[in-house]
C-alpha cells in the first residue's frame, strides 16, 4: 500500500530495534513480528508509553498455517484510543504452541485467549483459569485446526463424522494448568 | 397485630452459614438466551460469578473457511440475529478493503440505512426487555410493537424479516423497492413519539429505577481494560464511535451525535441506548434525504452479477464470467485484513487472512457481545443475586454472536 502510516513508530523501534520485525501499514493496520517470549513486554510498552497510549484490546486470535514449520500464530489487534491508531502484533508459534499471557496487561484478554486453547490448543502461559470455553470439558482435540475434519470425528454423538482419531492428541491437562 | 419477634437462638450461637452455588440458567428467561451462570452465594450476595458459554456454538470461524466469500454472508447473519445488515456490512468491507474496491456511493446509503435501522430494532429490543426482567412488562409490548414496523420494513427491502443476507460484496443484493423510501419516512415520523412513551413509561417507574440507577457501575478504566465497547463503554464516559472516529461508508457525510453517560451503571446503559435511537433516526432521515440514484451494485462482472442480464444472454465473455462467478465464487488478493465497524453491540470487527483462493484461509469474528459479557466481571458493587439480572440485560449480550 501506498498509504502512509499514521502510526508514530520512533518509540518502538528505539526501544526494540532489530528485535521485532516491522511488516508495514495496509488496510488501516500496521503490522509487527515480534518472538513469544517478547510479547508481554511489547504490550505493557505500547499500552503505557505516553506517545502511543495502545490501551484497548480489541482481540487475540489463533492461526493455524498447516503444514508450513512454525505451525502456528497468535494474532494480537491493539487499538489506541486517544490515538485512533490500530497494531497488529503477530506471534509465530512451533508446535505445541505456547506463549505468555498477557492477562496481566489486560484483563479482556482472558477469553479470548481460552478461546484460542479451545480453538488451537494454544498455551497461554500464566493465564489464571485456561479451560475451554465453547467446548465441553473432556472434549478432545483442537477444532480449528487445520487437521481437524469438518464434520468432527466419528462417535456415538456423531454419526457422520471422519472415521480416525484425533492427529493432534490434546493434552488432556486442560483443568490444572499453573 | 401481632408483634414480631425474633426467632429465639441460645446465647453466644452463631448462625451457621455457608456459601452456596447456583446454577443460573442456560434455560433462564433473563438470560436472553442460552447463557449458563455459575454463582458462588454468600446468603443474597454474589461473591463470584462463572459464566459457561458455548450452547449455542456452531463453529462459523471454522464453517466459513470452507465457503466462498458471497456464501459466508448468511453466516454472518445468525451472529447478532437482532441486526443482520451490520453484521453483512462489517464482512463486505473486510472484503472489499482485501479486494481494493467500493461499493457505488448509493449502495453505501442503502447498507447504512439498514445498518441504523437494525441498530434501532436491536436497542428497541433492549430497551424493552431490560425493564421486563426487573419487573415492568409494558415496555416489551409496546417495543415489540415497533419492532414489528422494523421488521416489516426489512421484509419488504429485502423479502426476508430476521436473516437478510441483503449486502454483497461490492454493493447490494437489489434496489430498493418502490414505495420503500416513503414508508422509512413514516416510520421516522412515528418512531421519536414512541421513544417518548417508553422514557414515559420507565423514567418515573421506581422500582426500575431503584433496580438499575447505581447498580453494576463500570468505571471507565475498568471498562476499557475488560474490551467492552459500543453504548457499554461509552455508558462509563468513554467517547469512542467508530462511525465518527473511524469513518466507513458514508457517515462521514452525516451529521450525528455519539451519546455518552458518565455513571457508568445500569441505567446509564440503558439511557445510552434510548438516545441512540433518536440519532439512528436522524441518519435514517439523512439518508433519504441524500439518497442519491445510481448504481447499487459495483460493475465488475468477475465479482458481483452484472444487473444487466442481457449482456449475458448475448455475450459470451458475460456468460462465462457469470457461470464462473456462480460456479466458483471470486478469488480475493492474498492479505490480511482486520476490519471494524460500529455494531449495535459494539465493535464488530472481521479478520480475514487470504491465501489468494475463494475461500479465506482464517476469518476471526470479534465478536462485540463475547466481549462486553466480561463485564460481568468489572462491576464494583453488583452485590445481591437480583442485581445480576440488572447487570446482564444492560450489557445487553446475544448468545449467538457470544457463542458464534
Amino acid at each position: 500500500m501506498s498509504v502512509e502510516t499514521p502510526l508514530n513508530r520512533g518509540p518502538i523501534a528505539e526501544r526494540f530495534g532489530e528485535a521485532i520485525d516491522d511488516l508495514g501499514f495496509a488496510h488501516g493496520v500496521h503490522a509487527f513480528a515480534v518472538p513469544p517470549e517478547m510479547i508481554v513486554e511489547l504490550c505493557q510498552f505500547l499500552k503505557e508509553h505516553p506517545a502511543l497510549r495502545f490501551n484497548f484490546l480489541s482481540d487475540i486470535c489463533g492461526v493455524d498455517h498447516y503444514p508450513e514449520a512454525p505451525r502456528y500464530e497468535a494474532v494480537y489487534h491493539l487499538y489506541s484510543l486517544p490515538n485512533k491508531w490500530r497494531v497488529r502484533i503477530k506471534c509465530r508459534l512451533g508446535d505445541p504452541p505456547r506463549v505468555p499471557s498477557v492477562t496481566g496487561v489486560w484483563r479482556t484478554a482472558n477469553w479470548h485467549e481460552r478461546e484460542a486453547w479451545d480453538m488451537y490448543g494454544i498455551r497461554f502461559e500464566g493465564h489464571p483459569d485456561l479451560r475451554r470455553i465453547y467446548m465441553w470439558e473432556g472434549f478432545e482435540g483442537f477444532p480449528q485446526r487445520k487437521d481437524f475434519p469438518l464434520r468432527g470425528y466419528k462417535d456415538k454423538l456423531n454419526p457422520f463424522g471422519a472415521e480416525g482419531p484425533p492427529p493432534t492428541l490434546p493434552d488432556l491437562a486442560t483443568r490444572n494448568i499453573p | 397485630m401481632t408483634e414480631v419477634t425474633e426467632l429465639s437462638r441460645p446465647e453466644g450461637e452463631a448462625l451457621n452459614t455457608k456459601e452456596v452455588l447456583l446454577n443460573l440458567g442456560p434455560q433462564h428467561p433473563s438470560t436472553h438466551g442460552v447463557l449458563r451462570l455459575v454463582l458462588e452465594l454468600d446468603g443474597e450476595y454474589v461473591t463470584r460469578v462463572d459464566p459457561h458459554i458455548g450452547y449455542l456454538h456452531r463453529g462459523t470461524e471454522k464453517l466459513a473457511e470452507s465457503f466462498t466469500y458471497t456464501q459466508i454472508f448468511p453466516l454472518t447473519d445468525r451472529l447478532d440475529y437482532l441486526c443482520p445488515p451490520s453484521n453483512n456490512l462489517a464482512f463486505a468491507l473486510a472484503v472489499e478493503k482485501l479486494l481494493g474496491i467500493k461499493a457505488p456511493i448509493r449502495a453505501q446509503y442503502i447498507r447504512v440505512l439498514m445498518a441504523e435501522l437494525a441498530r434501532i430494532s436491536g436497542h428497541v429490543l433492549i430497551t424493552g426487555a431490560l425493564p421486563m426482567d426487573l419487573g415492568a412488562m409494558t415496555a416489551l409490548l409496546y417495543a415489540m410493537r415497533e419492532r414489528e414496523m422494523i421488521m416489516d420494513l426489512m421484509e419488504m427491502i429485502t423479502g426476508a424479516r430476521m436473516h437478510t443476507s441483503f449486502c454483497r460484496v461490492g454493493g447490494v443484493r437489489e434496489d430498493l423497492p418502490d414505495g420503500c423510501l416513503a414508508k422509512i419516512r413514516e416510520f421516522c415520523d412515528i418512531f421519536p413519539n414512541r421513544i417518548r412513551d417508553y422514557e414515559r413509561l420507565l423514567e418515573k417507574n421506581r422500582v426500575f429505577l431503584k433496580r438499575t440507577q447505581g447498580i453494576g457501575v463500570i468505571s471507565a478504566e475498568d471498562g476499557i481494560d475488560l474490551g467492552l465497547s459500543g453504548p457499554n463503554l461509552r455508558a462509563s464516559g468513554v467517547d469512542w464511535d467508530i462511525r465518527r472516529d473511524d469513518p466507513y461508508e458514508i457517515y462521514d457525510r452525516l451529521d450525528f451525535n455519539v451519546i455518552i453517560r458518565d455513571e457508568g451503571d445500569c441505567y446509564a446503559r440503558w439511557q445510552c441506548r434510548v438516545e441512540e435511537m433518536r440519532e439512528s433516526v436522524r441518519i435514517i432521515e439523512q439518508c433519504l434525504d441524500q439518497m442519491p440514484g445510481g448504481a447499487f451494485q459495483i460493475d465488475m462482472p468477475t465479482i458481483a452479477f452484472p444487473v444487466d442480464k442481457d449482456k449475458v444472454h448475448c455475450s459470451m465473455e458475460a456468460l462465462i464470467q457469470h457461470f464462473d462467478l456462480s460456479a466458483y465464487g471470486f478469488k480475493v488478493p492474498k492479505g490480511e485484513v482486520y476490519s471494524a465497524i460500529e455494531a449495535p453491540k459494539g465493535e464488530l470487527g472481521f479478520y480475514i487472512i487470504s491465501d489468494g483462493s475463494e475461500k479465506p484461509f482464517r476469518m476471526k469474528v470479534r465478536a462485540p457481545s463475547f466481549v462486553n459479557l466480561q463485564g460481568l466481571f468489572g462491576t464494583s458493587n453488583a452485590h445481591y443475586l437480583a442485581d445480576v439480572i440488572a447487570v446482564l440485560g444492560s450489557l445487553d449480550p446475544v448468545m449467538a454472536e457470544v457463542d458464534k
